[in-house]
């Protein structure tokens, strides 16, 4: 009995939701080069300064859209987010005038693909 | 009092003193009329009252002081020829003093204030005295005799009058240090409230005492206590008036110098304009570089440059529209593209260049020369070595040595006119005296000092005149704007208030520093 952990890539574009003034994408970041790795609950490397989904609002235009919470996320329309800080990650995210972010993520699966085949 | 002081100080703050010398320079200013032709940029000068008069006259002097040099030291000291622009010919020297004689009047103004003070202040110290000792010569026979109670007060008038006199002397006694062109309002009040009192207190006396010719002695000492008593008071009254008032700053006051926009700031308390004005000269002269007129000739001839490449024709008829015409040529002017910003900033750039070259050949041929030298100790000197010299010979003998470097270092910064070759001997035997390192000695000539350090006939500042919109006896207030000038630059001194503070006090607790490790920040998005 074991597990096969692998990661794919998965291209996710987020329609954003305007709440009076402000455009929200429906989800919590957190890490950055300025953060402490060591804190970050979902990497599988505690050295990984990546930015991650930390939360996802129920409903929200995240949600809708298929992110999940413990995603990396690799690109934000193109640009690198795997070595900013948390600010920049936040300002890339947020550009008033954007009303679609692509955001490229990447999940760990946990995958007890060895169980399936015992069972079947 | 303070009304009649008013009404006299509506005019302007031009001093009397002033006015006459001013008078002597523009004349020896309008004789020297034709232009020099040694240079042909040069020729746009001409010497006319409206213009500002620093234009001619520096150029000319710059110019003069340039072709005078030779590599020999002589030639190059401040030379004073008779046609020269800016110097004082026979003829003026003989104007100016017989305006001085006429002025005699102003000196008359400050003996006779001073002597009226000394009068005043004798007469004070001398009415105790005189109260105790009238009824004694008059009538001795009638008076009461004088208990011990009467004594003791004789000997507490004693130290009280001494007292009196050594805070007078060290308060009032004490060299004029300048000539201000109003009375010293505080001064004037104090005497005259003095001689109020003095007075009343006579008339009291006459009226009561000595006419009625009152027996009681121990009463008239008593009088005679209280009026040094009130004297002691007095004395305090002015102490705080003329001496602590101002000590505590309320302004600021920014001084520009009008040539070259050198400013410092002052603070000053409550004083009138012309004791700030006083206070500002005296900082003034060991503060602020000293006035160099050959570093203004570079931007002046840009200046002239600008305007005489346009000329303006007038081709709609005989109109006179001479404002039209000014803006015409301010709009030509600004539209023209002129190159004369890149000539500055080349000039400059050599100019640094070449001083920094000159600088470094000066320190190495300074320090080369002051390792000939060495100091002889007192058991050597016994010893007697071939030649002993004293410091002003030892300084002639290494002197050649950096002549040259520091000839060519003075005349690339312009100052070779305020350094004669004596003043550098005399300077150079200082420094040896005095165990000085070759920087130290260098430091004079390096960097332009103050007017203090250098002699007195380049000083080109000695006569001041206060210029006023307000009267110069009221007080500072803040936005008073007024200025000093002398014959070549302006001081402009502008003041302002200290604003008021408010402080307010915020307690920490030690304890309450506390820190904790930022972990991952969550941002939503």
């Amino acid at each position: 009995c074991y597990f096969i952990i692998f990661s794919f890539q998965q291209r996710i574009e987020i329609h954003k939701l305007r709440q009076g003034d402000n455009l929200i994408l429906g989800f919590s970041i957190g890490g950055g080069i300025d953060q402490d790795p060591t804190q970050n609950p979902f990497s599988e490397d505690k050295t990984d300064k990546g930015i991650y989904v930390t939360r996802v609002t129920e409903g929200g235009p995240a949600e809708v859209a298929g992110l999940q919470i413990g995603d990396k996320i690799m690109q934000v329309n193109g640009w690198d987010m795997t070595m900013v800080t948390h600010d920049q990650a936040r300002k890339r995210l947020t550009k008033r005038n954007e009303e679609v972010v692509r955001l490229l993520v990447t999940r760990q699966s946990l995958q007890k693909a060895v169980q399936q085949s015992m069972m079947s | 009092m303070s009304a009649a002081m008013d009404t006299e100080s509506t005019y302007s703050g031009y001093s009397h003193y002033s006015g006459h010398s001013k008078k002597a320079h523009r004349q020896g200013r309008d004789r020297h009329k034709s232009p020099r032709s040694k240079d042909g940029s040069r020729s746009e000068k001409s010497v006319t009252i409206q213009t500002p008069p620093a234009e001619p006259l520096l150029g000319n002097d710059a110019s003069r002081a340039e072709e005078g040099q030779d590599d020999n030291w002589g030639e190059t000291t401040t030379a004073i020829t008779g046609t020269s622009e800016h110097s004082i010919s026979q003829e003026d020297i003989a104007r100016i003093s017989k305006d001085l004689e006429d002025s005699v009047g102003l000196e008359c103004k400050r003996y006779l204030g001073l002597t009226v003070a000394a009068v005043l202040g004798l007469l004070v110290f001398l009415t105790p005295i005189a109260f105790i000792l009238l009824p004694q010569i008059l009538w001795r026979d009638d008076l009461e005799p004088c208990g011990t109670v009467c004594e003791g007060l004789f000997i507490s008038v004693a130290f009280k009058l001494l007292i009196l006199l050594i805070g007078t002397w060290a308060l009032f006694f004490r060299q004029p240090k300048a000539d201000i062109p109003r009375v010293f309002v505080f001064r004037a009040l104090l005497l005259v409230l003095i001689f109020l009192f003095v007075f009343s207190y006579w008339l009291f006396y006459g009226v009561r005492i000595l006419d009625s010719k009152d027996t009681n002695y121990q009463g008239i000492v008593q009088y005679a206590v209280s009026l040094v008593d009130a004297l002691l008071f007095i004395h305090y009254l002015a102490i705080v008036l003329l001496e602590l008032r101002q000590l505590q700053p309320m302004f600021t006051v920014k001084v520009v110098r009008s040539t070259d926009g050198e400013s410092r700031y002052y603070s000053l308390g409550h004083l009138s304009i012309q004791r700030a004005a006083l206070v500002v000269l005296e900082n003034y002269y060991k503060d602020f570089t000293v006035y160099n007129p050959a570093l203004l000739t570079a931007s002046k001839s840009r200046a002239a440059k600008h305007m005489a490449g346009l000329k303006v024709y007038n081709v709609d008829g005989p109109g006179n529209n001479a404002s039209g015409q000014s803006r015409a040529m301010i709009a030509a002017a600004a539209r023209r593209r002129d190159s004369s910003h890149n000539e500055l900033y080349y000039e400059e750039a050599d100019h640094e260049r070449r001083v920094k070259k000159r600088r470094a050949r000066l320190v190495v041929a300074v320090e080369e020369a002051f390792t000939h030298i060495k100091r002889l100790q007192a058991e050597e000197q016994q010893k007697a070595p071939g030649e002993m010299m004293d410091p002003r010979e030892a300084a002639q003998a290494i002197f050649p040595s950096m002549a040259r470097a520091l000839q060519k270092y003075l005349r690339t910064t312009r100052q070779q006119q305020y350094h004669s070759m004596e003043s550098i001997l005399q300077h150079l035997s200082f420094c040896i005296t005095n165990n000085m390192t070759p920087k130290a000695f260098l430091e004079r000539y390096l960097n332009p000092g103050p007017t203090l350090q250098y002699d007195r006939d380049r000083w080109f500042s000695k006569q001041w005149t206060l210029v006023s919109e307000e009267a110069v006896t009221s007080g500072l207030q803040d936005g008073i704007v007024f200025v000093l000038k002398c014959l070549d630059f302006s001081l402009v001194v502008n003041v302002k208030k200290i604003p008021f503070i408010k402080l307010s006090e915020e307690f920490i607790d030690p304890k309450s520093h506390k820190f904790v490790l930022r972990l991952q920040s969550e941002t939503s998005v």
